[in-house]
């Protein structure tokens, strides 16, 4: 390869013309959009499994209709698609009560769209955890006498992380990644970001690399960080084998 | 609603559902037998080579498959053409297209996944039937020809369906790399006509029947051998 005129660490530096900095705050992006996409689809997904555990017939068949339809479709049409028809959508109700359109915030748009997206994932995660809590606890929390909402502090949310816990890790290793699908509808997170310090160095390859180390960092920074909080809820449960 | 532009655009939607089938197919039968080798290396090779399929798997799983492909897209397309005589070769007209490094991400990062899949179906073949098969006198070779991965691939087929099933869902991503396929169709559409929902929702029409072909295709494979439990 010829020597590049410039050096790697000059051209990774923090400070422009490094884009060592450009970088690190698309990290930053993408990981403030996971989490909030993660939080929006943590509280769909509570919301879904509790509704499709109810049973109420019409409740479980949209809900059927909402888990089957995003985890069939191919995610970047999804996010494409929402995006548009949320714009679309928010625009139109807005005009219809007479206030002017609004741009909405790259953000607020990728983060509501991901977690639309996450919260189909979790409806599933969280509905499996509840069935798997023994029946006899529930039961015997019954004949204790406790309240829902009691029942559902003191006995099932400590009875279903465990369960919960490595669908939850899944998911969250999976949004940091999707998140990169945003790029595509132009919102600048780590991908985009290095899309445009690879175009104006021409250093494609370099920044590719370094974009796909970050990534890998925060996966494996997550992986120890979720091992830590599966050892604190299952403490002084059995360990298998 | 207007759907009126299809007759218009059917030809160029038939040729991009070709190449998205084309993108599966590639990435999953190439995919298929790299895994294999990076499962076997994993449960049974040396130091060296274990850690090579670990690190491999780790990377490829661990980042987005959208960087893999910009990855090999742009940096590696940059710097192909520094290697010299490769644009009198026979290869350049493959190596220049975009559909070249779609399929190559694909493939190895399908690789990575479904070898970890297979890693967990290798080791739960039971270990009475590989003894079963030394004592028979097999050679290594011949059990793992005709025992330890034809079992290891029967039980993780229920998984490689879902795998495949995702790899389907990951091939839009093409489209960022000048590939016509079925996605890259819809937004040429929309760029044609202004119509937003239309194309989206007949290309997920396309994508909605090959995921059922591909679910029904795995029903017949499973139950034409069925699992003793």
């Amino acid at each position: 390869m010829s020597a590049p005129q410039q050096g790697i660490l000059d051209l990774l530096a923090l400070h422009p013309p490094g884009w060592g900095g450009t970088l690190l705050a698309g990290a930053a992006s993408t990981i403030a959009i996971s989490a909030g996409a993660f939080a929006v689809g943590l509280v769909l997904g509570a919301g879904g499994a509790f509704a499709k555990l109810s049973g109420n017939r019409l409740l479980v068949r949209l809900l059927n209709l909402y888990t089957t339809a995003v985890r069939a479709i191919p995610e970047l049409i999804l996010i494409v698609g929402l995006y548009y028809a949320g714009m679309d959508g928010l625009n139109r109700l807005l005009a219809a009560v007479s206030i002017p359109a609004v741009e909405i915030n790259g953000f607020v748009a990728a983060v509501a769209v991901l977690g639309f997206v996450q919260g189909a994932y979790m409806t599933e995660v969280l509905r499996g955890a509840v069935l798997a809590i023994p029946a006899g606890q529930l039961e015997a929390a019954k004949a204790f006498g406790m309240r829902p909402m009691l029942r559902l502090r003191r006995v099932i949310l400590p009875a279903l992380l465990p369960n919960a816990l490595p669908g939850l890790a899944n998911l969250w290793m999976s949004i940091t990644k999707d998140s990169a699908l945003v790029a595509v509808v132009g919102y600048q997170e780590l991908a985009l970001a290095t899309r445009l310090a690879g175009a104006s160095t021409k250093h494609y390859f370099l920044f590719f690399l370094a974009s796909a180390l970050i990534y890998l960092a925060i996966t494996l920074v997550s992986n120890v960080v979720f091992r830590l909080i599966e050892r604190h809820v299952r403490r002084g449960q059995h360990t298998l084998a | 609603m207007t759907f009126s532009w299809i007759t218009a655009y059917w030809p160029l939607l038939l040729a991009g559902a070709g190449q998205t089938v084309l993108l599966l197919l590639i990435s999953v039968v190439f995919g298929f037998v790299i895994a294999i080798g990076l499962a076997f290396a994993q449960v049974s090779g040396g130091r060296l080579t274990r850690h090579f399929a670990r690190a491999y798997c780790t990377f490829f799983r661990g980042t987005p498959l959208l960087i893999q492909l910009w990855l090999l897209y742009y940096g590696v397309g940059s710097l192909l053409p520094m290697i010299p005589g490769i644009r009198q070769s026979l290869f350049w007209p493959i190596l220049r297209e975009g559909f070249f490094f779609a399929a190559l991400s694909f493939t190895l990062n399908y690789a990575a996944y479904e070898a970890e899949v297979l890693r967990g179906a290798l080791l739960a073949v039971p270990k009475g039937e590989l003894e079963a098969g030394y004592a028979f006198g097999m050679r290594r070779s011949t059990l793992v020809r005709r025992i330890w991965l034809p079992r290891a691939i029967r039980i993780a087929l229920p998984t490689i369906g879902g795998e495949i099933v995702m790899q389907l869902k990951a091939t839009p991503l093409a489209f960022t790399v000048t590939v016509m396929d079925l996605y890259a169709v819809a937004s040429m559409v929309r760029q044609d006509t202004l119509l937003v929902y239309e194309p989206l929702i007949v290309v997920t029409g396309f994508y909605l029947v090959l995921t059922a072909i591909i679910a029904s295709a795995f029903r017949r494979f499973e139950a034409q051998v069925p699992l003793r439990r």
